[in-house]
């Protein structure tokens, strides 16, 4: 069935919205690629640049993949939820179900203890996340489903914020960031700074068999990580950055520019983990200063002066000391240990 | 097969008798004998089905909305505060038309908390779109679970199986319980009306605008009315195969010539039938008007019942703060256009013992036409009035369940 060529629905035909699908076959992008399961397919109603269609397209196909699309997918509310399926439509092209915004975890729970007790153990099962539904309302089913190891694959899109209704702080939105609830204005304009919610962390606190993060920068990474997700049973957790043009007050073309630069500024990680301990990172090749992300998103352009100079050194000077230890603490820039 | 059982164990018994495939728990007294004995009963292998420890009654509910829209027969119980932890859950089972099946081991909701039985939480999902049934005694829990599981399938709704907290789940006595043979004729394996499979892939969980919503409402008002057919014929269907049924919307008891007619749900159903008995005995012409299945209400059948009734009280164990009786609106609703006046009794709240003698009192009161609209059973006026008297005085009166608790403790020393 994975080889099987999938038709193709045009919606916008005429550009190069769908991967060049309208060229000969040796001619296309691998986004267009005929054996591409197209989970997630065209149509939608995603804002230009959305990291998460990007990454869900490619977490999902990867998934159906590496299952022989034998896959459920479990959403939970938010923007991809609701973009993907305005009634009656939908463009969801695998067994797809939502139910509750804090719950996809034990959802994914119940689908996977159903499957196995109607003889259908051999279907996967992936849920699905933004930040919101995972680190804050969703963490308690969360936590439970990976301390019972249930056979699950849940994979969180952060974007930073609650983009769904508009932009407003979450657990993992970083400090000094501007949000609907965290506005930038005051003494200390954005978001407070905090421990935040690491939730690769949280999850590998769990000791669950695999936790690994990605960036819609690195498809490939991002691919191979579900690949090897899906090669083993038990909980996974996979931590996927996309950016969002409307929350982060980002060009639509520097979603994948922005996705690197926080892996190259040491802001967000990129590794894997097994059993709890990092088994893997990806080096950073070219650092950055955490400035060169930082400029590029109206949501810290309180940090700068109009002219692009750093109005508010010590701010930034902060969220540099975040990256540093982080490329500390996973040896981000130290090959000594390869 | 006759036993001398717990009521936990004997629902316990009927749901594994429905071959669930996945059950899921949290605990929560009074329902944690029920989900133990089905823990233990698959830990043991005499049931095969999937046993999942929740982390919630959010994560339960949400485990079983899972497992049942892949197809699989779900079952999990809870009470009281759970219920209302998972309550976004319950509805959204109700909205997705997933036919789980879930005993409520009925307790009162808190604050103040408290563990014991009233109906305050069934009553709290009214609304949300499941079928609930109540069961009068350890017998009806056992027969409402096996119909519950087959109503459930057939129409595609969420039922809940409504049980009085300790006074049945946790009182031992003589039950019949089916054999597997008999329960497998009564509830015939599932066919799901949709079900996310690799080989047919759907999306379930659409977000629905104003363009449609009305509609999706509209049928799933359809869609559990349905149960007020469909309740009757599985009941006979139970006659047929067990020789008896609890399979009925209401029950009457000595209709034929009542005039004043006693109307509850639930356990208390036994007392208040001994004390008609008695008045009746004495020549009372009285009758007793059970509700079994209390969502969908059967109005038709609850007005065709009450009929030849020319006064009616509704003994029940929760009411509406703020206004009052909540299955006494339904009944006063079912009786449109009649004239026939309506007691509302509230008894028994968070575990009130209700007497025999409080409710021959209060019988006597309403053949004698001296019954007030509203009353609160065996009030203890001398409590309520001194923290009304202190609430009066004083600004900071302090919390009032621990004034009324001191008040009692007082009270008791003095006598």
């Amino acid at each position: 069935m994975s080889t099987e060529r999938t038709p193709v629905r045009f919606y916008q035909v005429g550009s190069f919205a769908v991967g060049n699908r309208l060229v000969e076959l040796e001619r296309r992008s691998a986004q267009s690629d005929p054996t591409r399961a197209n989970s997630l397919t065209s149509g939608h109603r995603a804002c230009a640049g959305c990291g998460e269609a990007l990454g869900a397209r490619y977490a999902l196909d990867a998934a159906m993949r590496a299952s022989d699309h034998q896959l459920v997918a479990v959403n939970a509310t938010g923007c991809l939820e609701v973009f993907s399926t305005p009634y009656p439509e939908t463009s969801w092209r695998l067994p797809w179900l939502h139910s509750l915004f804090g719950n996809a975890a034990a959802v994914a729970t119940g689908v996977a203890a159903g499957l196995r007790a109607t003889g259908r153990g051999h279907v996967r099962v992936v849920a699905q996340g933004g930040d919101g539904g995972t680190a804050d309302i969703g963490l308690g089913p969360l936590s439970g489903m990976f301390e019972r190891n249930d056979d699950v694959l849940y994979i969180c899109y952060d974007n930073e914020a609650y983009m769904n209704t508009g932009v407003q702080r979450s657990g993992t939105t970083p400090g000094a960031a501007r949000t609907a609830t965290t506005e930038a204005v005051g003494e200390h304009p954005g978001n407070r700074f905090g421990q935040g919610k690491d939730l690769p962390r949280l999850a590998m606190a769990h000791e669950i068999p695999y936790v690994a993060t990605a960036t819609v920068a690195d498809l490939f990474d991002l691919e191979s990580k579900v690949e090897r997700a899906m090669e083993i049973s038990g909980s996974r957790y996979l931590h996927i950055l996309v950016p969002c043009p409307l929350g982060w007050g980002s060009v639509s073309s520097d979603t994948i520019r922005l996705a690197r630069l926080a892996h190259q500024t040491g802001l967000f990680p990129v590794f894997e983990a097994r059993d709890g301990d990092v088994s893997a990172v990806t080096p950073i090749r070219h650092p950055e200063p955490v400035e060169s992300y930082l400029r590029l998103q109206k949501r810290f352009a309180h940090l700068f002066t109009r002219e692009g100079e750093v109005a508010d050194r010590a701010t930034v000077a902060r969220i540099q000391a975040q990256a540093s230890r982080n490329i500390t603490r996973y040896g981000l820039l130290g090959r000594d240990d390869d | 097969m006759q036993a001398q059982l717990e009521g936990s164990q004997a629902v316990a018994r009927a749901v594994a008798l429905c071959r669930p495939d996945v059950v899921c728990a949290y605990p929560i007294s009074p329902q944690t004998h029920i989900i133990e004995a089905l823990g233990a009963l698959v830990k043991s292998g005499q049931l095969d089905a999937e046993f999942v420890n929740a982390d919630s009654e959010f994560s339960a509910l949400s485990v079983t909305i899972g497992a049942s829209a892949v197809g699989a027969r779900a079952y999990t119980a809870t009470a009281s505060q759970g219920l209302l932890f998972m309550m976004e859950a319950v509805y959204n089972a109700a909205g997705l038309g997933l036919p789980i099946v879930l005993t409520l081991a009925n307790r009162a909701i808190g604050a103040p908390i408290n563990i014991w039985n009233d109906h305050s939480d069934a009553m709290s999902v009214r609304d949300s779109g499941w079928v609930q049934l109540f069961a009068e005694t350890n017998q009806d829990a056992i027969d409402l679970h096996i119909l519950a599981v087959a109503l459930a399938e057939e129409l595609s709704v969420p039922v809940m199986v409504n049980v009085d907290g300790f006074i049945l789940t946790h009182s031992i006595e003589r039950v019949d319980l089916p054999s597997a043979d008999e329960v497998d004729s009564l509830v015939p394996p599932y066919l799901p009306r949709q079900s996310l499979d690799p080989l047919d892939p759907v999306s379930i969980g659409a977000m629905v605008g104003p363009e449609a919503f009305t509609e999706v409402r509209y049928l799933a008002q359809v869609r559990l009315q349905r149960a007020l057919d469909v309740i009757p014929r599985l009941g006979e269907h139970h006659l047929e195969v067990l020789g008896r049924s609890s399979g009925h919307l209401v029950q009457g008891y000595h209709l034929d010539d009542a005039e004043v007619v006693v109307v509850a749900m639930g356990s208390v159903l036994g007392t208040i039938k001994d004390v008609v008995d008695d008045l009746r005995a004495n020549g009372e012409k009285m009758g007793v008007l059970s509700i079994t299945c209390f969502r969908p209400f059967p109005a038709e059948a609850v007005r065709r019942a009450l009929e030849r009734a020319t006064r009616v009280v509704v003994i029940e164990k929760a009411f509406s703060i703020g206004y009052g009786g909540i299955l006494s609106t339904d009944i006063a609703l079912a009786l449109r256009g009649r004239s026939t006046p309506i007691h509302e009794v509230i008894a028994g709240l968070g575990g009130r013992p209700v007497w025999a003698d409080s409710l021959r009192e209060t019988f006597l009161a309403a053949l004698e036409g001296t019954l007030v609209e509203t009353t609160f059973l065996d009030l203890d006026h001398s409590l309520v009035d001194g923290e009304l008297a202190r609430v009066a005085q004083r600004r900071r009166s302090g919390p009032a369940a621990e004034n009324v608790l001191r008040d009692l403790e007082m009270s008791r020393r003095d006598s």
